[in-house]
């Protein structure tokens, strides 16, 4: 009990560049959104190049896309959507000092990231089995423009694959917050990283809210 | 050394002894030193590099290296100086040092993140030597694909991952000034009362950190490429290399002003100072510099005008670039006019401050030459453009960076540097880089193009001067290197506030105490204002 207590004064402890706790907290939040900023224009540059080849290619692109299963899509939608939901609850736990709470939605967000990845690992390798992975073997039914084809589907690796390395990242910050909300360094008063990693979740979750219609729907709208 | 001079006072310098106070130091005016340091021994090997060059383009035949050597020789001098000498030069170093103190702050906002972003720059600095070791690489700067994608046989890899390891750094530095800014300013610091240093770094920080995330991926796709053929900037599978080109500079234009705008910082600060006036239209040059880091990011097409962009493209771009004069212009006017009947005096950085306000317009102007459409089809890849953005990076920031490093060096070291070789310094870089660099508006305008290095008879005289003019300059280099060394032994002793100087890291000791300021300065009064420092003045 007396090492829980340390514990918290330690955290509490403001480092030293800062006057008041709420300078701390505004100088992190902030810094958190100036990041997200730089990762929004890193994303930028690929979402631009989807944007130019869609443009020019956009028959070929609208077949690759057609090879996507938009339901498993459609599915990981959802899951992610719903860590969104338990990530902001997580939050609210922190907020009101519920460490229990705080605990189980961390596990719950964590459980639906890591759910996540399984069925991209899964759709991954379904491509591969496809030979729509781009390379030498690389072949997609239905059209002579293979090498445009490919272009489709370099983008959809690049693009699902850093989102999947955020994902990974995202999922190692959730671990860390489990194991500091277990040892019960976050109050009420001093619950930054959880909501600045929640900033990340969402900004995560975000990213894949546009990808998939972009990759999996370029063809499929009502009444087709 | 400097230790001993500063008796029993405590200071960033004298508080903790050892390597790995230095490695692991969260203080952002060791931090600074480190990066000082780095960007020192970064100076040197890019320098080296251009020493070879001028050396080899003294005979028209080119003996001294073969051509795929010189293809290296520039692509390293060019990599090396940008990205590991001019990006970090002045924000890391004396933006590191003085940000927080001029607007008051113990430290920046993330100690941490500030020496993480140092790492990140030796570690990305590790790979491109590394690859400078290995064999070199040979694409240019620019990494135009597809050659850097798939013809070029040289170490692209290793460089494109210093290059993006380094950007981190940079990307983190910003986001560090930017919160520092935000959330850090002393009592009574508002926006409008920090000094025009703060609010060009502000600015510089906002373009790393829109800009560099895109020339990361960037190079992120350069690297899928040429490991795993993706295609996106291949031909042969429907992509486009011109793609690669408008996310380069995307990025590398405004990283043009990344360079430059800490300068313009420093220059406001010395041009003040060394004549006792506040700078004439405050809020227009602070305003100037958001301005162009606005406009720097519509540029980037200038660069493509003979890439097959269309037309019309070519002329929103040509007219974009125009309109970057226009704050550049203001800046230029209102020194000046902060000149104007005031009680100057030619100290060091002040003459390097002219040094810059000259060449630096003489580099913009001839901007406006490249950014013409008819007049870039003609000088385009020549030597024209080579002398341009050297007189932007090599007069403009290199002679900034100089003016600032003098002007803090007391306040840095707690020391001063000898004066008349430091004038005599001032003297030597500028007679040194117009001969090194005005032939070469000539030699491009002529006809001479870029990255050969043969070339017919007739250009010899021009080429043999502007050698001439690079050993002048590289003896102006080495100087101010031997007399600021000299200076941490022998140099007088300063006091807090040698020149009198309004800013608040001027109202603390020299060297500053660990966290900056003994006691939490209040802020009452405008920067610039020289009623508050009457008589302080004891040197100059």
């Amino acid at each position: 009990m007396a090492n829980h207590a340390e514990a918290q004064a330690e955290t509490l402890a403001l480092r030293e560049q800062f006057d008041t706790a709420e300078q701390q907290k505004d100088a992190s939040t902030l810094g958190m959104w100036v990041f997200l900023i730089t990762e929004i224009m890193f994303f930028g540059g690929l979402f631009l190049a989807y944007t130019v080849y869609r443009d020019i290619y956009f028959p070929v692109f609208a077949l690759a896309s057609s090879s996507l299963n938009a339901v498993i899509g459609a599915v990981n939608t959802a899951v992610l959507l719903c860590s969104s939901f338990t990530m902001v609850l997580a939050v609210r736990a922190s907020q009101v000092g519920q460490r229990n709470a705080l605990i189980i939605f961390l596990i719950l967000t964590l459980i639906l990231g890591v759910a996540f990845l399984g069925v991209k690992a899964y759709e991954w390798n379904e491509k591969f089995q496809e030979h729509h992975v781009p390379g030498p073997t690389f072949h997609l039914e239905g059209t002579g423009q293979q090498g445009e084809a490919q272009l489709f589907f370099s983008l959809y690796f690049a693009m699902t694959g850093l989102h999947a390395l955020h994902m990974v990242i995202g999922c190692g910050i959730l671990t860390w917050l489990l194991i500091q909300s277990w040892k019960g360094k976050f109050t009420p008063e001093y619950m930054t990283p959880v909501d600045i990693a929640g900033l990340y979740w969402h900004f995560v979750d975000i990213i894949w809210i546009f990808l998939f219609p972009l990759l999996y729907l370029i063809d499929r709208h009502l009444g087709k | 050394m400097i230790t001993a001079a500063a008796h029993e006072r405590e200071t960033y310098l004298n508080a903790s002894y050892g390597i790995k106070s230095w490695l692991l130091t969260k203080d952002h005016k060791r931090i600074a030193l480190l990066y000082l340091f780095t960007i020192t021994l970064f100076f040197f090997i890019g320098g080296a590099f251009a020493t070879l060059i001028r050396i080899e383009l003294l005979t028209p035949q080119g003996g001294l290296v073969s051509s795929e050597t010189y293809n290296k020789l520039f692509t390293m001098h060019g990599v090396t100086m940008i990205f590991f000498f001019l990006i970090p030069s002045i924000p890391a170093t004396l933006g590191n040092f003085f940000l927080p103190m001029m607007i008051g702050a113990r430290d920046l906002a993330f100690p941490r993140i500030n020496l993480l972003s140092w790492y990140l720059l030796v570690i990305g600095g590790l790979f491109a030597l590394f690859a400078m070791l290995a064999g070199g690489v040979d694409t240019g700067w620019t990494f135009y694909t597809p050659y850097s994608t798939t013809y070029s046989n040289t170490w692209v890899i290793a460089t494109a991952i210093g290059i993006f390891v380094a950007g981190f750094s940079s990307i983190l530095t910003g986001l560090n000034f930017v919160v520092t800014v935000h959330r850090m300013r002393a009592p009574g610091m508002t926006w409008f009362r920090m000094p025009l240093f703060v609010w060009s770094n502000y600015a510089t920080a906002l373009i790393q950190i829109l800009g560099t995330p895109v020339l990361a991926v960037t190079i992120l796709l350069v690297f899928c490429e040429r490991v795993f053929h993706i295609g996106i900037f291949d031909p042969a599978l429907g992509g486009d290399p011109v793609l690669f080109q408008h996310l380069f500079w995307f990025y590398s234009h405004p990283a043009v002003y990344i360079m430059v705008l800490p300068g313009m910082g420093v220059i406001s600060e010395v041009i003040s100072v060394y004549s006792r006036k506040p700078v004439f239209g405050y809020s227009f040059v602070a305003f100037s510099s958001v301005a162009i880091a606005v406009l720097g990011f519509l540029v980037w097409g200038h660069h493509l005008f003979v890439s097959t962009q269309s037309v019309y493209a070519g002329m929103v771009f040509s007219f974009l670039s125009y309109f970057v004069a226009i704050p550049s212009a203001i800046k230029v006017f209102n020194w000046t006019a902060t000149l104007y009947k005031g009680s100057i005096s030619f100290a060091t950085p002040m003459l390097y401050a002219f040094g810059f306000i000259g060449l630096f317009t003489i580099g913009g102007l001839t901007g406006l030459f490249v950014a013409s459409l008819g007049i870039d089809v003609h000088v385009t890849d020549t030597y024209f453009v080579i002398a341009h953005f050297h007189y932007i990076m090599v007069g403009g920031t290199i002679m900034a960076y100089l003016a600032g490093l003098h002007y803090w060096w007391p306040k840095i070291t707690g020391r001063m540097y000898p004066e008349l070789w430091a004038r005599l310094s001032a003297l030597v870089i500028f007679l040194g880089f117009n001969l090194t660099f005005f032939p070469q508006f000539i030699l491009g305008y002529l006809g001479m193009p870029r990255r050969y290095h043969t070339y017919p008879d007739e250009f010899q005289v021009l080429h043999v001067l502007s050698t001439a003019g690079a050993s002048v300059l590289a003896v102006g280099y080495l100087m101010p290197m031997v007399y600021f060394i000299w200076s941490l032994r022998y140099g007088q002793m300063a006091g807090a506030n040698p020149w009198g100087a309004t800013g608040l890291e001027w109202q603390t000791a020299s060297p500053p105490p660990v966290h900056n300021f003994d006691e939490m300065p209040v802020v009452t009064h405008e920067a610039y204002d020289y009623t508050t420092v009457l008589g302080e003045v004891e040197v100059g």
